[in-house]
């Protein structure tokens, strides 16, 4: 029988729930690493039960953590103690996240240039095929990459020199938040930073172009049609069509035909078009689903009402999802990475909210119920599908 | 042997329950103590001060002896009664926050 495994990151500790493919009773592991933000965890597609983490505190910078038993047992991939005080060449580098070559500068919030510093990883995106390759993306805004499981990063700089230096902080911190790896060229990647845009490799990463003809940002920068700056949220691709994207920007929910080269809004039908997060269905490549918030000043869902919402058409038709979901005094937020599919049969959609609760569709929205109600504010919201 | 108390998370990190003891090289400074304690637990490594420029992290501070060692050079002897090993040096993280 499958079961579906769900990796909740929070303002304070991670979490693991499980189920069976009925996602009807399920079982609440953690908090893992507490007290400490868990920005984002994911899998491998290739090793499923090894899980990728990143723990981060303002206090202590950043860590990250692997665990090779599906989330039982954790360690730093290059941390472990060394009884004789030796110092093994490498060893604790799993967090060492230096830029390469000279830093440079990007735009600051006022408008002129700061220094690139290294903050934390909000994003980890394991390889499709190779089990110790795993990306990630980090704030201030850079692509690193792994080759031996996270033990040592390299970034991949050709990403920076896509006119880094007009890109610019978001409210969240200009963090690259979207790594989407072509499912048959890995050649390919495609990524996506606020407030700078989405940008895509065709050679594995040596160079970079923007990718963000057809976007707007008419009251966000000067430009509204510029090249970069513009804060796209989140990106979502179905691996049976990776030409087409689906993208929720600041404002406007995209979408784009041919890899990112042109977008165009299919944002019509939605009581609002701003919002974080956006994905596809596991099985139905034109269904997609967003989460409305009201405003960028007002990060709570219209009216009070928490509403899923699902497009059967790729766009510009929308349905309000709401069996489950609480329809009045609900005033919580859906951050970018938190919400997930798993692929069983009927595919399941899963959301967490800045209000502790992560909710579970078990029939590709139609009905909601919450599997946890109490944790810390969700950050990120991942799931495995298991055989 | 210098006795060298950790926060909460860092002992978690480092896997320990208690304070842990290094042995520096004299004359004893904060940046040895840190070197031998991130040579021991490398898990720790970045975690006080930055991988590349080994600058005290922001919302750390460093306490020995009812004083406040955090804006001291990284290189000034520590004060007498932690080398011996009387008192411990504190490694803090900052109130910050409720």
């Amino acid at each position: 029988m499958s079961s579906v495994r769900v990796l909740v990151g929070t303002k304070k500790g991670a979490f693991i729930l499980t189920s069976d493919e009925q996602r009807e009773q399920w079982e609440v592991s953690g908090p893992h690493f507490a007290g400490w933000e868990m920005y984002h965890l994911k899998g491998s597609p290739v090793d499923p039960n090894r899980i990728y983490a990143s723990q981060t505190s303002s206090w202590f910078g950043q860590v990250i953590q692997r665990s090779d038993d599906g989330g039982k047992t954790w360690a730093t991939p290059d941390g472990a103690k060394v009884p004789e005080a030796l110092d093994p060449p490498g060893s604790g580098n799993s967090n060492r996240f230096l830029y390469e070559g000279e830093v440079g500068t990007h735009q600051f919030y006022d408008g002129t240039q700061h220094p690139w510093e290294f903050k934390r990883v909000w994003h980890l995106e394991p390889s499709l095929t190779e089990r110790d390759t795993v990306f990630a993306g980090v704030e201030d805004a850079a692509l690193f990459k792994s080759t031996d499981a996270g033990a040592t990063w390299r970034e991949l700089p050709g990403l920076r020199a896509a006119k880094g230096a007009l890109w610019q902080p978001g409210a969240g911190g200009m963090c690259l938040h979207t790594i989407l790896l072509h499912p048959s060229n890995p050649e390919r990647i495609t990524v996506a930073i606020s407030a700078a845009g989405a940008f895509r490799t065709d050679d594995g990463g040596t160079t970079w172009k923007p990718i963000n003809r057809g976007l707007k940002s008419a009251y966000e920068i000067p430009d509204p049609t510029a090249d970069v700056g513009h804060c796209v949220h989140r990106i979502a691709m179905h691996p049976s069509r990776p030409d087409v994207l689906f993208m929720q920007k600041h404002w406007d929910v995209m979408r784009s035909d041919n890899a990112g080269d042109m977008w165009y809004d299919i944002g019509d039908g939605l009581p609002t078009d701003f919002g974080f997060p956006i994905e596809v269905h596991a099985h139905e490549p034109e269904t997609i689903y967003v989460v409305p918030i009201k405003s960028d000043s007002e990060h709570f869902p219209p009216d009070g009402k928490l509403r899923v919402y699902r497009s059967r058409t790729g766009g510009n038709e929308w349905e309000a999802l709401t069996s489950g979901l609480p329809q009045e005094n609900c005033f919580v937020n859906v951050l970018r990475d938190a919400m997930a599919v798993d692929s069983l049969d009927s595919c399941g959609i899963y959301f967490g909210t800045t209000g502790g609760q992560v909710y579970c569709s078990a029939d590709s929205g139609d009905s909601w119920k919450p599997i946890v109600r109490d944790l810390p504010a969700v950050l990120s919201v991942e799931v495995q599908t298991l055989p | 042997m210098i006795r060298v108390v950790l926060p909460h998370h860092l002992r978690n990190l480092a896997g320990v329950s208690d304070e842990v003891q290094v042995t520096v090289a004299s004359p004893a400074t904060i940046s040895a103590v840190l070197d031998a304690l991130e040579t021991s637990y490398p898990a720790l490594r970045g975690t006080v001060r930055d991988h590349g420029t080994l600058k005290r992290r922001a919302f750390i501070r460093f306490f020995a002896c009812q004083e406040d060692l955090s804006h001291a050079p990284p290189n000034a002897p520590l004060p007498d009664l932690v080398v011996c090993g009387a008192e411990p040096l504190m490694i803090i993280g900052a109130m910050a926050g409720g």
